[in-house]
């Protein structure tokens, strides 16, 4: 547990909450708190059940046990107010770019000209603009996941889930992400939670880092990142974060 | 075509061999020649014959065609999109799919007597598995990915998430459905003429010529069958690919 300072407003928080498939328990007793504004990344052995906590809190599945709140009310099922952004490219092929961009808009019932216009604004900012009349398949890799990142974004979330958004991406690509990512977070102020099974990533975004063990995912440590931004990848401080995080993360392997 | 000139030749010399081997066998009843074939197309041209034989096949066709995506589509739907519907009816399915549609001539002749539904009744049968059997695939094949993620972004209830997501991505294979029960149907109207409900069609006049001994006759509108058949498709094709279709193929990346 942890204690808030005067100014951070707790947002997100997870209590006691399991999942058992049968048998089999995926999460064990999970004890998480967020601050508004916080950018947390989970990180753990891949299979442990961080997306599975991903997908509790979205409200795509039920926890066996424990509770979920945000701003001190308890979460149930699909709310506007969460938005996620997945590791698979899940725009939809039969929409051109804008329109799978105003989705989230055009099922809130917003008219169709203000998604539009607010669709178009985002998109000139991340440099997609020409491309709105385009198909899912005619883009790269890197700009799909821009646009699911936009597509939740622009239902103005509080609280913004991210499984390994940048997962299937090259390094370059994944770097160039990671920093606009961190330009918006910085400019919108939403909360992250991130799912990333790399430390080097984590280590970059997070305020916090929260290390999950194997299955059952019990979570292990929080490290509390407190690297000046923007930051330096290769950083002395940095550098000594990480094999610090890859030794505890070592003994979970 | 004309960019591809063997293609040109190709039927060029299909026509001269035919030709040549119609005055070798000289019999107009085994092997009806080229020019007497066109002479024969070119009267029922004329006479306007054909067009009405074409208009009344292609009624049946229609009709046929219209029940078949009407009621096929429907209950793929069900099926692909709720495993309880697909218990339900699968079995049923499965029992009537493997009967061949003219077998069914003698009920569509006790129900809907000699009448242009009893003839589109059997192309009904024809088309309605490949629709049926098409929609419902593309329906279990939509990716649970993009279901949950539309679900994320508030499209949560069943009958938003078929219209906004899980028909869109069926689409494509039900249009498959849609074109290859357009290729049965169209077989079935031959067989759906047969029966006398009516006095004009393709299928009803390939038998009318053969009575008469006239196998010019025969061979002509066995010709227009086969050519209206790939008209059907090609229209249908240039419609759905160019139109509905689009975000399937697209234009290369530009800029």
């Amino acid at each position: 547990m942890e204690i808030w300072g005067g100014d951070e407003r707790l947002m997100l928080q997870i209590k006691n909450l399991s999942k058992k498939y049968k048998n089999l328990t995926v999460l064990d007793d999970i004890n998480l708190e967020v601050a508004d504004c916080e950018f947390v990344c989970i990180l753990g052995p891949s299979g442990c059940g961080k997306t599975t906590l991903l997908r509790i809190i979205a409200g795509l599945e039920e926890p066996t046990s424990g509770t979920l709140s945000m701003n001190h009310k308890t979460i149930k099922g699909i709310t506007p107010e969460i938005g996620m952004v997945f590791q698979e490219y899940t725009l939809f092929p039969w929409r051109n770019i804008l329109d799978n961009a105003i989705f989230g808009l055009e099922m809130q019932g917003v008219d169709k000209n203000t998604a539009i216009s607010k669709a178009r604004k985002y998109l000139r900012a991340i440099g997609l603009d020409q491309f709105e009349k385009n198909y899912p398949h005619e883009l790269s890799g890197g700009m799909k996941q821009r646009v699911a990142i936009l597509r939740a974004l622009l239902l103005n979330p509080q609280l913004l889930l991210m499984d390994e958004p940048f997962g299937a991406l090259d390094a370059q690509t994944r770097n160039q992400l990671q920093s606009e990512l961190l330009r918006i977070w910085s400019k919108d102020k939403k909360t992250v939670l991130f799912i990333t099974h790399s430390v080097d990533e984590a280590v970059y975004l997070a305020d916090k880092i929260v290390l999950f063990t194997a299955r059952p995912a019990r979570i292990k440590q929080i490290f509390n990142i407190n690297l000046p931004r923007p930051r330096d990848r290769t950083s002395t401080n940095a550098n000594k974060l990480r094999s610090q995080i890859l030794k505890t993360l070592g003994a979970e392997l | 075509m004309f960019q591809r000139p063997l293609r040109i030749i190709s039927i060029a010399a299909a026509v001269i061999a035919w030709e040549g081997a119609s005055k070798l066998i000289n019999n107009e009843i085994i092997l009806p020649s080229f020019t007497s074939v066109i002479q024969t197309f070119y009267e029922t041209l004329i006479s306007g014959e054909l067009i009405v034989d074409i208009g009344e096949s292609l009624l049946h066709f229609g009709i046929g065609i219209f029940f078949g995506i009407i009621i096929a589509i429907p209950i793929g739907m069900a099926m692909g999109w709720n495993r309880k519907a697909d218990d339900l009816i699968d079995p049923l399915v499965e029992l009537t799919r493997p009967i061949p549609p003219i077998a069914w001539i003698p009920f569509a002749m006790v129900w809907l007597h000699l009448t242009h539904y009893a003839a589109g009744f059997i192309v009904f049968i024809g088309a309605v598995f490949p629709i049926l059997i098409n929609t419902y695939s593309g329906f279990r094949e939509v990716p649970r990915v993009l279901v949950e993620s539309a679900m994320v972004l508030g499209c949560t209830s069943n009958m938003e998430l078929i219209k906004k997501v899980a028909f869109p991505f069926a689409l494509p294979s039900i249009a498959t459905g849609i074109r290859i029960a357009m290729g049965v149907g169209w077989m079935c109207v031959v067989a759906a003429e047969l029966f006398g409900v009516s006095n004009h069609g393709l299928g009803y006049k390939i038998w009318w010529f053969k009575d008469l001994h006239q196998m010019d006759g025969v061979l002509a509108y066995m010709l227009i069958l086969g050519l209206t058949s790939l008209t059907i498709d090609r229209v249908f094709r240039y419609i759905v690919d160019e139109r509905l279709l689009k975000w399937k193929y697209g234009v290369v990346m530009s800029g």
